[in-house]
């Protein structure tokens, strides 16, 4: 399997065997995080630019220690602190961080389609860290290795997703992964937050979390995002936690191992209770750890697929 | 690729191995602090045979690791696309041990500039030797190797070719032509 892309804009762009070949390598980088010396010399010499429109702590700086563990030089750019509050355009940032020679970017945009533009634009590797409601494929990659590296294999696998997928670019790029990759999604939420005509993506709906934990080898509990649109669904963030929070009670009528996961950062006693996001079930901060993984596998790849 | 000659059949992989382990134990007056890291893909099976016959003749267990230099390769910024990156296993402590590299084919010398690069990441060893079943020459760096089990002579326009039961069913060595 070779690698062709110069870009990572999302999973349905992907088939299963580039899939597996992300994961694969992002398996074999996680050694390179338990060294002494955490540094291989891969992208030596290479400038990868963080271009964030929306405020990220976790992703921002998991993308930063990869660049860093692979030794390429790092540059970091916020957007309210930058020109284009003076109405520089997308693209036209782009051009200049090109003309710098720098050469990947690393985009966060609350518009869905950013990473694509920009991508179309630019003759440099652009990676999507996440574009409005579209796509966060490194997020669902992480996911995926953890969910590898717990239950074996993702083919066969029940997986059940729960929250507000109408706006989840997490939920969008996991389901079109897993999907790829041979397991059973389920998305979980009250019917307000599923998009209509989500059933084309091969998934199972539910409204009821009780039922859609039954069977399921994993949950992801996706984050309630209350300074959004979720408000109007939900004016009482308690009346969620009692439908859908994920609870010890709730767990222990689901299979004794189900492997509890969340992108971050957590609602404590809105989407999951502190029992379980700190009990055994959970394995949250293993998703971060192989966050490093995978985006050092992400910025390998795609600067070997530009020659 | 044209296969020109057999050079080792399974006995001769097998005896040059054997001579090799011999070797090393001689050379490091026994076991004490040895460990051996095989490069991936063959010289890991390569080692784990040296640290089968290592353990039959003196009774005792060397650390054995595996490393993959793909990370550390010179050509990287064009190796475009072909490069696949696999996983390092050294878990145990290569400081101020005598460490032999292990590899299948000695040639350029630049795979095994890449591994010691790959070693000084891990610690400091003591000394690090480094054996190889075929030393097929064209070295473009000052590298050489402290155990080898065939020295063959070839031209630029052929491959040397070494089958392990590990990966290919069978032992053997052979010369081809690059068409």
């Amino acid at each position: 399997m070779l690698w062709t892309r110069k870009d990572l804009l999302g999973l349905e762009y992907l088939n299963r065997e580039e899939i597996e070949l992300i994961l694969d390598t992002a398996s074999s980088f996680k050694e390179v995080s338990t060294r002494e010396i955490k540094k291989v010399p891969a992208l030596r010499g290479k400038t990868a630019v963080n271009l964030f429109y929306e405020p990220s702590t976790r992703t921002r700086v998991s993308f930063e220690v990869a660049a860093k563990r692979l030794s390429a030089d790092v540059i970091n750019i916020a957007a309210e602190t930058s020109s284009v509050r003076k109405g520089e355009t997308l693209i036209d940032t782009g051009k200049n961080i090109q003309a710098l020679k720098a050469d990947i970017v690393i985009i966060r945009h609350n518009c869905s389609g950013a990473a694509n533009m920009l991508a179309r634009a630019l003759d440099i590797s652009v990676v999507n860290a996440g574009d409005g409601w579209h796509e966060h494929p490194t997020q669902a990659l992480l996911d995926m290795l953890t969910l590898q590296e717990k239950l074996g294999s993702i083919r066969g696998l029940h997986v059940t997703i729960v929250g507000d997928i109408a706006h989840s670019r997490v939920a969008r790029s996991n389901i079109w992964g897993l999907t790829k990759l041979g397991a059973q999604v389920t998305v979980c939420a009250p019917e307000i937050l599923i998009p209509a005509g989500i059933e084309k993506m091969g998934v199972n709906i539910s409204n009821n979390i009780d039922q859609a934990l039954k069977n399921a080898d994993a949950v992801n509990v996706l984050r309630m995002q209350f300074e959004r649109d979720a408000n109007a669904a939900f004016p009482e963030q308690l009346e969620y936690f009692k439908k859908f929070g994920i609870t010890s009670e709730r767990l222990e009528k689901a299979k004794k191992n189900i492997i509890v996961m969340h992108p971050g950062p957590i609602n404590r006693g809105i989407e999951v209770s502190s029992e379980v996001a700190d009990g055994e079930n959970s394995v949250i901060l293993e998703q971060v750890t192989n966050g490093i993984a995978v985006r050092m596998a992400v910025l390998f790849l795609v600067s070997q697929g530009k020659g | 690729m044209q296969i020109k000659a057999k050079i080792m059949d399974t006995e001769a992989v097998e005896r040059a191995i054997t001579r090799i382990a011999h070797e090393i134990i001689e050379k490091n007056k026994g076991t004490e602090g040895l460990c051996l890291v095989g490069i991936r893909n063959r010289g890991v099976h390569i080692a784990s045979r040296l640290a089968a016959c290592v353990k039959k003749i003196e009774n005792a267990v060397v650390p054995t690791g595996a490393l993959d230099i793909t990370l550390y390769r010179d050509d990287l910024a064009c190796a475009s696309g072909r490069a696949v990156v696999r996983k390092t296993e050294i878990d145990f402590d290569i400081n101020n041990k005598n460490l032999v590299l292990v590899d299948d084919v000695l040639y350029t010398g630049r795979t095994i500039r890449a591994a010691l690069d790959a070693l000084s990441d891990f610690g400091r060893p003591r000394s690090i030797q480094l054996a190889v079943l075929v030393d097929r020459g064209h070295r473009e760096l000052p590298i050489r190797a402290d155990f080898v089990g065939k020295n063959i002579p070839t031209a630029c326009n052929e491959s040397v070719e070494v089958r392990l039961k590990e990966s290919d069913q069978v032992d053997e060595v052979l010369i081809a032509v690059k068409e």
